[in-house]
Formats: C-alpha cells, structure tokens, sequence
C-alpha cells in the first residue's frame, strides 16, 4: 500500500488557498484543523456560524472554556479584535456573501461541483447544519476529504447519489491523494500525491480527471 | 408587563408549561449556550407531547461520554423521557457518531417527528416570527431536499425558495447576567440562538449566571433587551 496524505497534511494543503485578510469559515471534522494550519505571515478571519469572528487556533487542555466554541463543539483561542454576536447575524453574514472561503468536509462531490456532506444511507436523522448556508454563500467552496471510503469506492463522482446539500458549489477539492479543481466544465488534476500516478488516481475516481498541463506532486 | 419576573428556581419557572406546547431551546450544540438547568427541570416536570425547536438534537448521556469525560446532559434527556412529538432543527443527530442518540433512535422507531432545516434559514424563520413577519425568500436549499414541496421564485435571475416563521409559547435560554428588569447579555459563543429565540415566544424564561441591580448593565451592551423576557433564574456557575 502507498501512503495516502494524513488529514493535518490534507488540511495544511488546504489552508495554502487562505488569501491574506481573507474571512475563512472551516466546517465540522476535519476542516477545523485549518485552524492549526495557516501559512505564515498570513492573516485569516476565522469566521464560525455560532457567532464569531477573529479566533485563534484550537484550545490546548490548559485553555478550554466551553462557551468559547468553534462549530464543531470545539474550544477554541481569542485573538485581538475578535467578535460575538448572534446566529441570525452569522447567517446573514454568510447568505450575504461576506465569508470569502469555507472549507467544508463531504461525502461525494460530483463533477459538476454537486456537494453531498450531510446525508448518507441508513441515517435518515442527520443534518445539514450550516452546510447548505455556507455552500450557497460563501464565495469559494473547497472540499477536504477522503478520495474513497473506508470500501474504497471513490468520493468524486460523475453525479451524487447522496443527498445534495447545494449545486455547483464546490470549486476546489483537496483529498489524501490529490488537488482537483472544479472548473464547470469537468475536473482538472492539479497536484498528486507524492509515489502516485495519474491511472492510479483515476482509478479509484468515478469523474473523469483531465490532467493540468502543469500537474505537479503536492507540497507544502 | 410583569415586574417581578425572578423565580427561585428552574423547576418553579417551568412548572406551568403543558403538554402539547411548542419550545424553542437556546444553544447551538452540547455546550455552550445551552440551559441546560431549565431543560432537566422540564424533564422533571414531565410535560408530554412537545413540539422542540433548537439547533441540535442532543447526543445524550451515554453517547456524551465519547465527546467528554464524564458525559454531561443535554437535549437528549427529553427525548429519553419520551416528551417529544416533533424536533425542528439543524442537526437532530451527528452524522460522526453512532445512530443512537435518544433522538435517532426515536425517529428509526418512527415515536417522533423530525423538520430538518438549514441553520440558517432555522435563525432566520425565528427572526421572521419574533418580527411579524409573514416568511422571506432564500437561495439556501435550493436544488435539495429542502424545497421539496415549497414557493419557488427567480428574483434578478437568481433561484429561491419561500420559508416561513416559527414562534413558539415557550422559548428556553441561557444568557451571561441579567438585570432584575429582565436586560440579558451573553458570553462568548454562548449566545448563539438564544438572543434570537428569546423574541420569539410568548414566554421567555432565561437561566442566568448572576442577576444584578437594574442600572449596573451597561445599556450599550444590552444585547436582549427586557421586553423579551418574561421569567428569569439564576443558577451560579
């Protein structure tokens, strides 16, 4: 077996999109290890949708305090110039375009961009939380996740069989084994995971990769 | 208005509370925000049949002591105690952890009734309530199980669906201190949906951390302002 990424590798991979002063909501499980990843000299507003904004990196066990919380139940850091306020404030916030990035888990993602994160098969009781809010308002969409399931059947797909939590979302996405733009019309692999090759990857994808003229290894 | 609005305790606020009402329950997940002192006097109290309305469906006792040592209580006891008919909500259980919360377990034996709705269409539809108005439009849900069933408009050429307001006779909340008029603020992320579903209801009652003289709030930082709140509790921390 080759090694895949790890999820802190996956998620420092995908903190390398935060923008200078660019306000980022990170999503339940493993986007909020973003939190711990920002490239240096960089500065990001993380953006939570229970109410603040201006977080620091996770709470270590001498920090905890249970009413500071990302949303994922986390404890988290303050920073200077960090704000509370309310969940009709955060969302309106988010609807209206204000979060430049989130970072979202998934189940699959489709070639279109289809987000499917909330719903799976035989768990009619879960929900989509923020989820739908952030996918339809925030104004880049980036997926970080497993490439296959713990079966090994692929996450990205031609079309989604899971319950979609928006369309035409998603426009980039950040797995164990690859980088894959969205581009409208089909995926471009960007980056590879380093001892991979490209039939390798496209073997465990169900959306046809088309290759990027400058398809490289991932670094950090 | 009522004057004197301090009860003594959790279980004497929410005594009257029948069976069959509509609550809305502040917090945002498990922690946090949560009332959590009001909660288990309703499920002392015993009120059958309710209609809940908050962000997340609880994990319960049992599934609590995955997330932290200890366990801890949350929605999941009324749902355990069989009080619930219907939850209206973001996330009525986690899909990381396994299907038995008191919730999921009700609804896989078809005992309740669940709405899911996106959290923020949830804060908005309460916002729509509390302020008379009728429902708004949202682009959020659109090409989902969400506008199954709902107005669909094109607004500037961009797709939306009609949802429509909650209120509810009871809200529950947890605020930081109030003042004896019943003026709350909140602290850190614990204030989440509860400002929101404090104006809501036609009975707000609030469990607080310290009440404190009318006049010592600083009225800049009054976040709920009086006339939304209808009983409050302290419950020291």
């Amino acid at each position: 077996m080759k090694d895949r990424l790890d999820e802190m590798t996956i998620a420092l991979r995908a903190a390398r999109e935060f923008t200078d002063g660019a306000v980022v909501n990170l999503g339940y499980g493993m986007p909020g290890l973003c939190a711990n990843a920002i490239p240096e000299g960089r500065t990001v507003f993380f953006q939570s949708e229970n109410g603040m904004l201006g977080y620091g990196s996770l709470a270590t066990d001498a920090e905890k305090d249970y009413e500071m919380i990302n949303a994922s139940d986390q404890p988290v850091t303050p920073l200077p110039g960090m704000c509370f306020f309310d969940s009709a404030a955060s969302f309106d916030m988010i609807r209206g375009g204000h979060i430049d990035i989130v970072v979202l888990g998934a189940y699959q993602v489709s070639e279109d961009g289809d987000l499917a994160n909330w719903g799976r098969p035989g768990r009619p009781a879960t929900g989509m939380g923020g989820g739908m809010d952030l996918a339809a308002g925030a104004k880049k969409t980036i997926v970080t996740m497993l490439h296959t399931t713990k079966t090994g059947e692929p996450r990205i797909v031609r079309k989604c069989t899971y319950p979609l939590t928006a369309r035409r979302c998603v426009r980039l996405i950040v797995t164990d084994l690859a980088v894959i733009e969205v581009t409208g019309e089909g995926l471009v692999l960007r980056e590879i995971a380093p001892g991979w090759t490209l039939p390798e990857v496209q073997g465990l994808t169900d959306a046809r990769l088309t290759p990027s003229e400058n398809l490289k290894e991932i670094e950090l | 208005m009522v004057l004197n609005k301090i009860f003594r305790n959790c279980n004497e606020a929410v005594a009257d509370i029948p069976d069959g009402a509509t609550i809305m329950v502040g917090g945002f997940g498990s922690f946090g925000g949560l009332p959590i002192n009001l909660i288990t006097a309703l499920a002392d109290q015993g009120a059958k049949n309710l209609t809940v309305i908050a962000n997340m469906g609880g994990v319960g006792f049992e599934l609590s002591q995955r997330i932290k040592p200890g366990g801890y209580q949350d929605l999941g006891i009324l749902f355990e105690g069989g009080q619930v008919r219907k939850f209206i909500g973001s996330v009525p259980a986690l899909g990381g952890m396994p299907p038995n919360s008191p919730l999921e377990q009700l609804y896989n034996e078809g005992k309740v009734e669940i709405e899911t709705v996106p959290q923020g269409t949830l804060a908005e539809r309460i916002r729509c309530g509390a302020g008379g108005l009728g429902g708004f439009y949202t682009p959020v849900g659109v090409g989902t199980v969400v506008a199954e069933g709902k107005e669909k408009k094109v607004i500037d050429g961009k797709e939306y669906i009609l949802e429509l307001p909650l209120t509810a006779d009871f809200a529950l909340i947890k605020a930081h201190k109030a003042d004896k008029l019943g003026n709350l603020v909140y602290r850190k992320t614990a204030r989440c949906f509860n400002p929101v579903m404090a104006t809501a209801a036609r009975t707000t009652i609030a469990e607080v951390d310290e009440v404190v003289a009318t006049g010592e709030l600083d009225p800049e930082v009054v976040v709920t302002p009086h006339v939304y709140v209808h009983r409050i509790v302290e419950v020291r921390r």
